[in-house]
């Protein structure tokens, strides 16, 4: 068992001719991901070979779906034209988009959500994400998929190198399944989204939760916790050096004023039952202590 | 990106919002100048990008040009918070007979847009907020719809406004609404929007945070950048397409990945607290390439900031391999050549890490030390910076 992508999910990649779209489209079939092929308008009926697949690029997301009954889309187009690919994926009622993409502004994020929100037949894992794996199983986005094996461990994040960190740090032990939320304002899937598949995942034991600076997704995750999960959650919350009024590089890592600190953020979360780690390192130690006591 | 009140005030123009003449002067001479041009009582603001400026003496009304240039006398170089006021609007006078209150901006707890409205202007929206919540109108917009002039009467209605002035106000919601959606705004304020003793709704005051992310549909937002203010470091970083944020410590961080630089800080910060309170001096995401190049122009900018001691490089490599972290490192160093002059702290962990670290070893550049793990790393690099 897993969260939301699976050894029987069929993934096709939006952008799969372009740079990334071909990097990391050779990288997810290695890990073992079933790829069925992939979107771009202008390069439709042709196909692109990867090692021993041949993968066809359709001209919509409809017909891919309709050709190769494909359930994941993985976005890698470009930031002017992210907000048209998702969209085009909301309409075509595909079960999970997972947008890779860095930089698309907010207006357009705002707007593909409200969409995805209203028609109700699309799970959104992003913008701005390193996207989702099932360690052995299959891997939309990202990801690094050497750095460790299955496990019962279930990790979500804001953000892409310390989920990476951190699977490294539990390498050993192995992970349910892994995923990056995003770093942006408007993200599709939340930490609490997360927590729910998690709790009710059979093979997932306890949960890492990743959090950093702004917002205050971390408050409220922390109120779910507290009504709602029953599996150990170990906690990580990134910027208690970040000035005010800064961004931190995601577009959503900034404080404002005295609210989205990260202090307020452990506060939360301690409050809710959660041990929330000082620094990575702590927070792998705090999660092998209850690996240990499960 | 904030913009000053005046560059707010030019974009509400350019959208048909209502706002009175204003002409931005940057000494006495010019506001005096810009009195004469506008004619009648002029009020001179100061331009900064915080609150409470009326407060600190950051905005006098002038009878005549003379007066207008005793105002900017007065006010230019004025204190404000830690801004010093180096440019004024010079706007037109106005007969107040009612303020209010509007906005709209980015709503990221519930993933939408929000307008506030108040028909109680004159109060600081915070303030209103907690001790008369019931005159506060929150009226969530629908990213996709917008502020219709249905929906913007709706607002006006919750706002309380008084049914012969919705209709006027509503308009002037949807031209607000305009400036949000088709300038890439994540907030327009209006504080106050007032009613002028001849019954004109007029935009007097307005604030602008502009989304970064949307710069490429917006070329002319680049000239809207106030880069007499930006930190010389983080204008040099920007140049260079660096994700940089100047701090006020001694050890230089360099990571890849937002979530793992900030780790970094903090990390080195409590490390630092074991050497006299040493603390990072900086904020510098390289992304996941990490090339020489883009390593080169990185160290250069941290060694560019003569408060740095030692720099800790923290990369965690995932698809990027080690190996050519390390070897963007080693070549960053012979290009910098005797530019480079300051401890180099390096972890390197992941994807091929094992040639990453015989690259270094190999090259044994005086100035490089490798660290066996994160935490390891910010303890050396805090020792180097507190030596």
């Amino acid at each position: 068992m897993s969260i939301f992508l699976n050894k029987d999910s069929r993934v096709i990649v939006q952008g799969i001719t372009g740079g990334e779209g071909t990097k990391h489209t050779a990288l997810m079939l290695k890990a073992g991901t079933t790829i069925v092929g992939g979107v771009n308008a202008r390069k439709a009926g042709t196909t692109v070979e990867h090692g021993e697949a041949t993968l066809p690029v359709f001209g919509t997301v409809a017909e891919a779906m309709s050709e190769t009954h494909a359930d994941v889309s993985v976005v890698f187009v470009p930031p002017a034209f992210a907000k048209d690919a998702v969209m085009e994926a909301i309409d075509a009622e595909m079960p999970l988009i997972v947008v890779i993409t860095e930089g698309i502004p907010i207006g357009d994020t705002a707007e593909f959500w409200a969409h995805a929100k209203k028609k109700g037949t699309s799970r959104i894992i992003g913008p701005n994400c390193p996207g989702i794996i099932t360690p052995g199983e299959a891997l939309a986005g990202i990801t690094p998929a050497t750095i460790t094996g299955t496990g019962p461990i279930g990790l979500v994040s804001k953000s892409g190198t310390l989920t990476y960190q951190m699977m490294f740090e539990l390498r050993d032990i192995g992970f349910s399944t892994a995923i990056g939320i995003g770093g942006d304002p408007i993200i599709g899937t939340t930490h609490i989204d997360a927590l729910a598949a998690f709790e009710a995942d059979p093979d997932t034991k306890a949960i890492v939760m990743i959090g950093e600076i702004g917002g205050d997704a971390e408050e409220r995750a922390a109120d779910f916790i507290k009504a709602n999960v029953t599996k150990p959650v170990v906690g990580y919350v990134a910027g208690f050096t970040a000035p005010e009024g800064k961004t931190m590089g995601h577009a959503g890592a900034i404080v404002s004023g005295s609210s989205g600190t990260a202090q307020a953020k452990q506060e939360a979360l301690e409050a809710a039952g959660v041990r929330v780690g000082k620094t990575p390192s702590e927070t792998a130690r705090l999660m092998r202590e209850v690996i240990a006591a499960l | 990106m904030d913009l000053y009140e005046y560059q707010a005030r030019d974009m509400f123009e350019k959208h048909g919002v209502p706002v009175l003449r204003g002409i931005v002067a940057h000494t006495p001479e010019e506001a005096r100048a810009a009195a004469e041009e506008i004619g009648g009582v002029t009020v001179i603001k100061a331009q900064v990008k915080t609150g409470g400026r009326g407060k600190a003496g950051g905005v006098k009304v002038a009878k005549t040009p003379d007066e207008a240039f005793d105002a900017a006398k007065a006010i230019l170089g004025l204190d404000i918070k830690g801004h010093v006021v180096s440019r004024l609007m010079v706007a037109e006078g106005a007969k107040i007979a009612q303020e209010y209150y509007f906005s709209i901006l980015l709503d990221r707890a519930n993933r939408s847009y929000l307008s506030l409205c108040s028909f109680e202007g004159g109060m600081e929206i915070e303030i209103l907020a907690v001790e008369r919540p019931e005159a506060l109108a929150r009226v969530e917009v629908d990213p996709i719809e917008g502020i219709t002039l249905a929906k913007a009467k709706e607002i006006a209605i919750q706002a309380k406004f008084p049914a012969e002035l919705v209709d006027k106000v509503a308009e002037v919601f949807v031209t607000l609404y305009g400036v949000y959606t088709s300038e890439d705004a994540t907030l327009v304020e209006v504080n106050p929007l007032v009613l002028t003793e001849d019954g004109d709704i007029i935009a007097l005051d307005g604030k602008v945070t502009l989304d970064a992310n949307a710069d490429f549909r917006h070329p002319d937002h680049a000239a809207l950048e106030d880069k007499d203010a930006a930190d010389p470091l983080e204008a040099k970083a920007k140049a260079h397409d660096l994700n940089y944020v100047k701090l006020d410590g001694e050890v230089g961080i360099i990571g890849n990945g937002a979530g793992l630089v900030m780790s970094t800080l903090d990390v080195v910060a409590y490390a630092g607290e074991n050497y006299g309170g040493v603390k990072p001096a900086n904020f510098l995401d390289i992304g996941g390439g990490a090339s020489a190049e883009v390593m080169a122009a990185g160290l250069g900018v941290i060694l560019g900031d003569p408060q740095v001691k030692s720099v800790f490089v923290n990369v965690f490599g995932g698809i990027t391999a080690c190996d050519a972290v390390a070897k963007g490192i080693v070549d960053a160093l012979d290009i910098l050549g005797d530019a480079a002059t300051k401890p180099l702290v390096v972890r390197l962990d992941g994807n091929s890490v094992e040639k990453g670290r015989e690259i270094l070893a190999a090259r044994n550049h005086p100035l490089v030390t490798l660290a066996t793990t994160m935490d390891d790393g910010a303890d050396r690099a805090a020792a180097l910076a507190a030596k």
